[in-house]
This record gives C-alpha cells, structure tokens and sequence, in this order.
C-alpha cells in the first residue's frame, strides 16, 4: 500500500500540516501574533512532557497544554505588561520549564531533539490521521468564520456593530492556533512552527490583492515548500523540519526582492 | 413619536478607579439626527461602545430595538500593512453584498468607481467614504459616526456631514454622531447633547449654545463659528442654488470663501477665522 512508504507519509503530513498552518498564519500576520504562536508552541514542549510522564497521546497534552497557554496569555495581557514583554517571559519560561519536566522523565527514553525540531520521517499511520484530522478542523474553522474574523480583524467595534462578537472570533483562532501547534509537532517541532504560519503568508503578501488570494496564495505555497524541503533533505541528508521551513524562507527571500524591483519600477 | 430605536439608562461605566460615564441618559428616536460634543476624555468613544456592547456597565444599561440594524462608521481604521484589501472585498465585510449593491452604495456615498482600488491607496475623504458605503449597505436604522471626519479639513467634513443629512432624507434612518467639529455637526443635528462624563445639557443646537455649560466647555468662541456655518448652511440648502445639490469636493473648495466672506462682512462674531 502507499502509506507503507515513509517518504509518502512523510509528504503527506507535511502538506496537511502546511494547508492548515498557512490560511491561520495569514491572522496570525495580519493580527501581529507572531509572539503569540512562539509562546502556544513553546508551551507545547511542557505538554510533551507531562503526556510522556502520564503515558498520555503527546497530540492530547500538547493541545491542552497549548490551549491554557494560549488563554493564560489573553488573560494576562492589558494587565501592566507590554504584550510582547509579556509574549516573551511566557515563551521563554514554558520552554524552559518543559525541557526540565523532559529531563526528569529518565524512566522513558526520549529524543528532545525531535520534540524541538520535528522527525517527520518517523510520522506513523495513526500520526497521518491526527494531522489530517487536525488540518481539516482548523480549515473548516477558518473557512466558517472568514468573514466574521476578518471583520473582528479590521477592527472589533465594526465587528460588533454587525453583530459579532469579536472575543468569539479571538476564541476560534486561539483554538486553531493550539491544535496546529499540536499537529506540527511531529512535522517541524515546537522551535520552528511559527515559522510554518508566517513566512507562506509574508512570502505571498506582496502578489495578493485580496484577503482570499492571500490565504489560498500561502496555501499551495505552504505545500509546495513542504515538499522541496522534503525533497532536498532526501538529497542532501539534512534534518528535514529545519530545511522545510530553510526553502521557505528562500522563497520570502526571493519575493520581497521581487517586490522591491516592481516597486521601484513602478515609482 | 415611534419607540426610541436606542434608550440608554443610567449608564455608568467605570474604567478601573476612573469613572468614564456617570449615570447617562439618552435615547434615539427613528429618523433623527442626534450628535453628541464633549471635550475629550468625556466619554463620548465610550457611549458608542457602549451601544455596540463592546463594554460591560457598571449600572444601568443599553436597549435597543429589537432587529435594530446598526451602520457604524468607526473614528479610524487602521488596516495593518499586510493586510490587503480592495473597497470592493472590504464592502462585503462580513456579508457578502451583490456587484450592484457595491456600485449603489458606493455612488451613494459620493465615491463612484473605486471599486478595485487598494484601501490603503485611498485618500483620507475616500476612505471615510468607503466607511460610510460599508456601514448604508447594511440598510441601517440607526448609522453611529465617531468622530467620522477626524482627518478630514474643513471643507472635506462639511461636505461628509452634508452628504449624512441626504443619507437620512433618503433611507429615513437615525444619526448618532460624535464630532469635535462643533459649528459643522450641530447645524446639521436636529439635537445635541453635551457630554463631559455625564450630560451637561441637551436639546436643539441653537439653544445647547447658549446654555452655561456649553460655554464653560468650548467657550464663547465657537457661538460665533457654529453661526457663521448655520449661514452657510441655510444658504446652500434653502434656496435651490444652481449647484446646491452638488456634492463634488471641488464645489465646497470653490463655495466655502464666498459664502464665508458675506458671513464675516455681516459681523456674525467669527472670533476664530482660521478654524
């Protein structure tokens, strides 16, 4: 069978961890959250640990794990600390706190290496399935309220006003950013996920004329990435979470380049 | 009078210790035009947050019609820089609306054509515009303006706040408009009221202006402007004027000096001309 192949699962996991990272990202940019996926992904470290101490699924600490996170800091913010302040302590901290709670676990054997950076060559069938799981439900997430997020993105009051409630809308990505958080573990690992959200969205930005283009546009870029990187890690022996999020950055290298010329063009 | 579309009770609002609205009551009726003028800090942008429910009071309350259709038109957009966004997508926030209904409302507020254009390309009056597009194709009973021409000059606001009337006379909706732009906003309001925290006073512009607490907050000043605009005002509107119903930028650049010039020449009290 296909899936018997890891190359094929490999792909496979990155392409459903980029179709799901990469429409969020495109909040996430537009939002200015960028600080806000590092410390959800950081604390997601912490969750890896207390799954393996409680022989838990990893995707399940990690989500809930990611999840107070995520609602810890929207809590604390506003509260005396600047954001990015605030973003950077708890980032910093869950990290920390997690490679410790990691290092206490001897009893289990454990490569933190491929918590941090990802080892999506070792992606198994029922890894396969909570990915594409998890990558279904963010985008259908996404995709339902479109709209009402982007709304509440430009800008809360008029979100009100046509009767939404932005702290909802807040609720939704929140959830969405946790889950991604907790599906990329196994594809790049906690260090680099915010990297799967906003470069495909950044690299995209300077061709895009509408919100849509943007999000379909980081979407197949996202994929495509994910599978160079693939791809070149095969030929080159690299570590492949690294080199996947490597050629995306190339490409935002290549664009903003681009961009620069045809504005100058232009001028 | 029909039931108030808006009926606001006792509305205290605290921010922390500070105490933004102290028991504040108001109410909006179908088809008026009602602006709210304060210094700032008076809470005025907390009244109409109140309104949208985007804060918890401390007492009292906000109700609103049921079904009541809210058009906002917010002080400022800021559209982050990596967002983009053409007027046409941005019309459809959050429902979509039909290609014709986007050229209508587009045409209505007075910005024909910019359909495709980038928000961020816009000029300041464009954009205000566009908001305003935004918040008519929502067929609004009640259209909500904060501080709507904030970065507009004088000419530009006049002619928004012109455009506002017509918009009324049109759909037949209310106003609640917040405005530092006292002499253009209270000809054009049938009510005023006066904030500073609580209300001070309220009722039709003329007599608002000649109350106490109004000159306490905005001095004798302004008395001499507001009459110098309700001048013009009467002026452009009253007589069937070959182009008072024309609603370009370029007429209000080409009529503002005439018809100030007579005002001033009449000795209306304009203590601050440069205004």
């Amino acid at each position: 069978m296909i899936l018997d192949d890891f190359m094929t699962r490999a792909a496979l996991a990155g392409i459903g961890t980029a179709l799901a990272a990469a429409p969020l990202g495109c909040f996430v940019v537009w939002r200015r959250m960028a600080y806000f996926g590092d410390a959800t992904a950081h604390a997601a470290i912490l969750g890896v640990a207390l799954s393996l101490a409680f022989q838990l699924p990893v995707f399940a600490g990690a989500l809930v794990v990611a999840l107070v996170m995520a609602t810890v800091v929207s809590l604390m913010s506003g509260r005396g600390y600047a954001m990015d302040t605030l973003l950077g302590v708890m980032a910093h901290s869950a990290l920390a706190f997690g490679l410790v709670a990691v290092s206490f676990l001897d009893s289990v054997r454990i490569d933190v290496m491929a918590y941090l950076f990802g080892d999506i060559l070792a992606v198994s069938r029922g890894d396969l399935a909570v990915i594409w799981g998890g990558a279904v439900l963010v985008l259908g997430l996404v995709g339902w309220r479109w709209s009402a997020l982007l709304t509440a993105t430009l800008n809360p009051d008029l979100a009100r006003a046509a009767g939404l409630d932005p702290r909802r809308e807040e609720l939704v990505l929140t959830l969405s950013l946790a889950v991604v958080v907790a599906v990329a573990i196994k594809v790049v690992g906690v260090l680099l996920i915010t990297a799967m959200l906003i470069v495909p969205a950044a690299t995209v930005r300077p061709f895009a004329r509408t919100p849509e283009a943007m999000g379909l546009g980081a979407a197949a870029l996202a994929m495509a990435t994910s599978y160079g990187g693939l791809r070149l890690s095969y030929a080159f022996d690299t570590p492949t979470g690294p080199t996947i999020v490597c050629v995306a950055a190339i490409c935002f290298a290549l664009s903003a380049s681009l961009a620069g010329l045809m504005r100058r063009q232009r001028g | 009078m029909t039931d108030p579309l808006v009926e606001i009770r006792n509305l205290t609002v605290r921010y922390g210790e500070s105490v933004a609205l102290d028991d504040v009551s108001l109410s909006v009726a179908g088809g008026e035009i009602v602006t709210i003028v304060g210094p700032n800090g008076s809470g005025k942008s907390t009244l109409i947050r109140a309104i949208l429910g985007g804060v918890t009071p401390a007492r009292g309350g906000v109700h609103k019609a049921p079904g009541l259709r809210i058009g906002y038109v917010p002080q400022r957009l800021v559209l982050d820089p990596t967002l983009p966004m053409t007027v046409r997508r941005f019309l459809s926030l959050p429902r979509r609306v039909s290609a014709a209904a986007a050229r209508e409302a587009l045409d209505s507020a007075g910005v024909p054509g910019l359909g495709g254009r980038q928000m961020a390309a816009l000029s300041g009056g464009q954009f205000q515009r566009v908001l305003l597009a935004r918040a008519l194709l929502e067929r609004p009973d009640l259209l909500i303006l904060d501080e709507a021409t904030a970065g507009l000059d004088q000419p530009g606001s006049a002619a928004f706040y012109r455009r506002i009337e017509e918009v009324r006379a049109e759909t037949g909706c209310a106003v609640l408009m917040v405005s530092h732009d006292l002499h253009v906003v209270m000809s054009a309001s049938d009510r005023v009221v006066c904030l500073n925290g609580h209300v001070c006073c309220e009722g039709a512009p003329e007599v608002v202006a000649e109350t106490p607490d109004y000159r306490a907050l905005f001095g004798e000043g302004t008395r001499g402007t507001m009459a110098l605009y309700r001048h013009h005002h009467d002026h452009s509107h009253g007589d069937g004027h070959a182009h008072g119903h024309d609603h370009e930028h370029s007429h209000d650049h080409s009529h503002d000096p005439e018809h100030r010039q007579p005002a001033a020449a009449e000795g209306t009290q304009n203590s601050d001309p440069g205004r």
